[in-house]
């Protein structure tokens, strides 16, 4: 009975200088998001640049976007949809007392994460390295593209850099769940106590939206019905 | 510290399952749409089925519906000063050449020489 008296007082994960377990929750939810917003900040300079650039060369993003596969862009966004849900079954699990189902989740998740990138590089970006479409570094500009294909580099320039930046944030996230899937395993998360999982998984589902804007922004411009 | 207070807000599987079903639908969707000429609409189109998305994720798998209006203010604040990045930028870049070339100094030499030329 004492010792349960002592657990209430103070649960573990508890920092002495809050009021409680839910003001805890919410300063680490706050301080998350204030990170994220500078994230949101980050990506948006990409955005507001890409948005310049294709309004100047529509012609040209138009011919890069068609160089894309949208098959393996959907599928990609169907991937990290996938992770979505189970980064939040994981803390779910969580907040429910299932340690294994929560270890599971993470597991999981780290698994789509980790597909997400191999489609990315092997369907993707090695793709494009061999039909030189890499600026910079092996780029041919191709006759058939006519007056607008000096401006098509520029289009791949904001796919590589844009893509490129969520696909670091992907590989951040996938040592994040690491660390997440090893303090699981020993215990460290309760339903009182999971603020690691909780902001951790908003900040995943945040590389997630970046992604959501990323894929019709890239893949599916320039009157794709006029193509194939 | 009640029970209330102590245990956070736990979403129900199915909500999780159908925000899952319902962004599934809308990346079907948004690549549909894609494929109908629609002109300047496509791009309209694409970017209000990302952000119904984007909602989608963060009120429900960023719990952001169940969480405190301080945070929120944050998120709305965040998207805020996103638009006057966005907008300000382009608004400098889609006006720069509604007006003349002020072709560098000759346009104040020209107006010296008016002034107090012959």
């Amino acid at each position: 009975m004492s010792d349960l008296a002592a657990h209430t007082a103070h649960p573990p994960g508890f920092a002495h200088q809050f009021e409680d377990m839910a003001q805890q929750r919410e300063a680490g939810s706050l301080g998350m998001w204030v990170f994220l917003v500078t994230e949101i900040m980050f990506f948006g300079g990409l955005f507001a640049g890409y948005a310049i650039y294709r309004s100047l060369h529509p012609a040209a993003f138009a011919i890069g976007s068609h160089l894309l596969e949208v098959q393996f862009g959907a599928v990609n966004t169907a991937v990290l949809i996938c992770s979505s849900l189970t980064m939040a079954m994981a803390i779910r699990s969580a907040q429910t007392g299932s340690r294994r189902a929560a270890i599971n989740y993470l597991l999981l998740t780290m698994l789509l994460g980790a597909a997400f990138i191999g489609i990315k590089l092997y369907f993707e970006w090695y793709h494009d390295w061999v039909e030189f479409l890499v600026p910079g570094i092996h780029f041919a500009i191709r006759p058939e593209w006519g007056a607008a294909g000096s401006q098509v580099p520029m289009f791949f320039c904001f796919y590589f850099f844009m893509t490129g930046l969520h696909a670091l944030h992907m590989v951040v996230g996938i040592g994040i769940l690491t660390v997440l899937t090893i303090m699981a395993a020993r215990g460290r998360f309760s339903p009182e106590y999971y603020s690691p999982l909780e902001i951790s998984g908003l900040y995943w589902h945040f590389v997630d939206i970046v992604w959501i804007f990323l894929f019709p922004l890239l893949y599916l411009i320039g009157g794709r019905y006029g193509v194939h | 510290m009640s029970e209330q207070t102590r245990h956070s807000h736990i979403v129900p599987v199915g909500v999780y399952v159908g925000v899952f079903l319902a962004l599934l639908v809308l990346t079907g969707v948004t690549t549909g749409v894609a494929y109908i000429d629609l002109g300047p609409i496509n791009t309209v189109a694409a970017l209000a089925i990302a952000v119904c998305k984007m909602l989608l994720v963060v009120l429900f798998f960023m719990h952001v519906k169940y969480s405190a209006g301080l945070t929120r203010l944050v998120i709305v604040a965040g998207f805020f000063w996103l638009a006057i990045l966005i907008a300000l930028t382009l608004a400098d870049e889609f006006t720069r050449r509604w007006t003349p070339d002020p072709n560098s100094w000759s346009v104040l030499m020209t107006a010296f020489s008016r002034l107090f030329g012959g």
